[in-house]
């Protein structure tokens, strides 16, 4: 019971923080996707045509929608548990007796529900330029919810090791946007030449869109089972990792 | 039963510096204790890992009984901790801080208000309470830092130099509310570099030096060690070089006498002596903190046995 209790705090500071500085977490995304749904979806998109039997804009919307999961969950916990690490209150949660998982917990749905947010923002604004229909909601919600969780693991482990703001932004700029705009969000795999589209499937965030791609529109590049078992299996090593991680009181003990 | 219980206690640093080398302490139910040392002498990585916020390399740290390797969790809730820096999130109010950290002892939201308010209070910030914390002077800082540490209820406090940058004022207010908080039963541990106020509040004293405990004992037995008092005499009339029997004495100026008394010869004594001179005192003071004289005593006394 006193650990829910101490959940709770931590899912309620998270909120009121992305909440209270909403001009820099929620509108920044609908501005910039307002924009790729104007430029690439209607300016581009007209004379590029259909994929799979839909057209272009549709095409896109599922991945920019879950390229903003994917960012946005990251952004939030690694720049939240960072700062707190910084301004040095994670003593706060340290001196309180709460264990490990309870605090990776609290700061994972943190940033799980920035990142379905921000979706949520996002797919409005795709409604102001397409009617967008989700043929099977239930495993968009899944795949929304697996990969924001994934990718606040993924957050939480960089907060962790970073030592400076410097090395908080390293991994979103070289690792996380090349692999999201290399991940099938503006083009089908099947578009590129052989020997890139074997590379491509090393890619984890290629599943990941076309997982969620395939719930909305019904059309995949991928195995929709090996996407799901992906996810899931690197959320599980993720979550040892960052808990052993804590356990070690790595970066945040001396 | 002992509020704190440590033994052989060691921490030594990833760069290889050893900053506890085997302290053994004991801190008794309801005490007001001074752990007192230089900078860098190892108290704030005692209290890192009392509260775990440090590594211990090796040794045992028991809170009210509770191993905090071992039965973490419950030593934790005895815990409280009012840390040496300012920690807390600078752009939440003063509430939310306090609140939160109730809610990350477990304790009900309706109750956790109810401490928050209380606590608030108590430190006198509850007309603050909606304020930005950044905003907050420096000692209202101090002070939300108390309120956060005591919103559990926890039956050990350490205060790690709590008073450090506040003005007499406000000091003088918070070693009251430390004297309230102790009274009602909470055990307190505090650090200061002010050790007039360790001699003020606290009823017994450890100091630590180059990570060993060079001393451990009641504040009363410890002072009575120190065999002479320095005062310094305002005189009325300007004199030179006058002479009293058994006593050191120092001319500061013409109308002013640092005065060595040893215990042995006492006040009367001496004041016979300046009437028979006819050296009229204005006013007399203490020429500094019994304690802090005898810290520097020790801590020099050290220093010259391992030169």
């Amino acid at each position: 019971m006193s650990v829910f209790i101490a959940f709770k705090t931590i899912v309620r500071k998270e909120i009121y923080r992305f909440i209270r500085i909403w001009p820099q977490t929620l509108l920044p995304p609908a501005i910039t996707t307002a924009l790729y749904f104007l430029i690439f979806g209607k300016l581009i998109g007209d004379r590029i045509g259909t994929i799979h039997g839909v057209s272009y804009m549709n095409y896109i919307v599922p991945g920019i929608i879950l390229m903003s999961v994917i960012t946005h969950s990251y952004a939030n916990v690694v720049s939240s548990f960072y700062s707190t690490k910084f301004q040095r209150n994670i003593e706060e949660l340290l001196v309180a007796p709460v264990p490990n998982g309870i605090i990776l917990a609290g700061y994972i749905s943190g940033g799980i529900l920035r990142g379905v947010l921000v979706g949520v923002v996002v797919a409005v604004i795709s409604l102001f330029f397409t009617p967008l229909t989700i043929q099977n909601p239930l495993m968009a919600i899944s795949v929304c919810l697996l990969t924001a969780t994934l990718f606040s693991l993924a957050g939480f482990i960089n907060a962790i090791l970073a030592e400076s703001f410097d090395d908080i932004s390293i991994i979103p700029n070289f690792v996380l946007t090349p692999l999201s705009y290399l991940g099938g969000v503006f083009y089908s795999v099947d578009m590129l030449p052989q020997i890139w589209q074997h590379i491509s499937l090393g890619n984890p965030i290629l599943y990941m869109v076309n997982a969620f791609r395939f719930s909305v529109i019904g059309a995949s590049d991928v195995d929709i089972s090996l996407a799901f078992l992906m996810t899931g299996g690197f959320i599980v090593l993720l979550t040892i990792f960052a808990l052993w991680l804590l356990h070690r009181g790595t970066g945040i003990k001396s | 039963m002992n509020a704190l219980s440590i033994h052989n206690l060691r921490k030594t640093y990833q760069n290889g510096f050893e900053a506890l080398k085997g302290i053994d302490l004991e801190v008794q139910q309801g005490d007001f204790f001074a752990l007192l040392g230089a900078n860098g002498a190892g108290k704030s990585t005692a209290i890192g890992i009392i509260s775990s916020l440090v590594n211990a390399s090796s040794g045992t740290v028991k809170i009210f009984g509770y191993d905090v390797k071992t039965q973490r969790d419950l030593a934790k809730s005895c815990l409280g901790l009012v840390p040496q820096e300012i920690n807390f999130n600078q752009f939440d109010t003063a509430k939310n801080i306090v609140l939160n950290q109730a809610g990350y002892y477990g304790i009900p939201r309706k109750l956790a208000l109810q401490r928050t308010e209380a606590c608030l209070k108590q430190v006198d910030l509850w007309d603050k309470r909606d304020t930005m914390s950044r905003r907050l002077s420096g000692g209202m800082k101090r002070r939300v830092m108390i309120a956060r540490a005591m919103v559990h209820a926890p039956k050990l406090l350490i205060l790690d130099e709590p008073t450090a940058g506040v003005d007499i004022e406000i000091r003088r207010s918070m070693w009251e509310m430390m004297k309230d908080v102790n009274a009602q039963g909470t055990t307190i541990i505090l650090t200061t570099h002010y050790l007039e106020e360790a001699e003020s509040l606290c009823r017994n004293i450890a100091i630590i030096d180059s990570g060993k405990i060079i001393e451990h004992s009641d504040m009363a037995s410890l002072l009575t060690r120190l065999h002479v008092d320095y005062f310094i005499l305002d005189l009325a009339q300007a004199v030179k070089n006058p002479i009293l029997k058994g006593y050191e004495i120092k001319q500061i100026s013409e109308k002013v006498l640092e005065i060595g008394v040893p215990k042995e010869r006492g006040l009367n004594d001496l004041f016979a002596q300046l009437s028979a001179a006819n050296i009229q005192v204005v006013s007399m003071k203490n020429k500094s903190n019994r304690l802090e004289q005898l810290f520097i005593n020790l801590i020099d006394g050290k220093n010259a046995r391992e030169s």
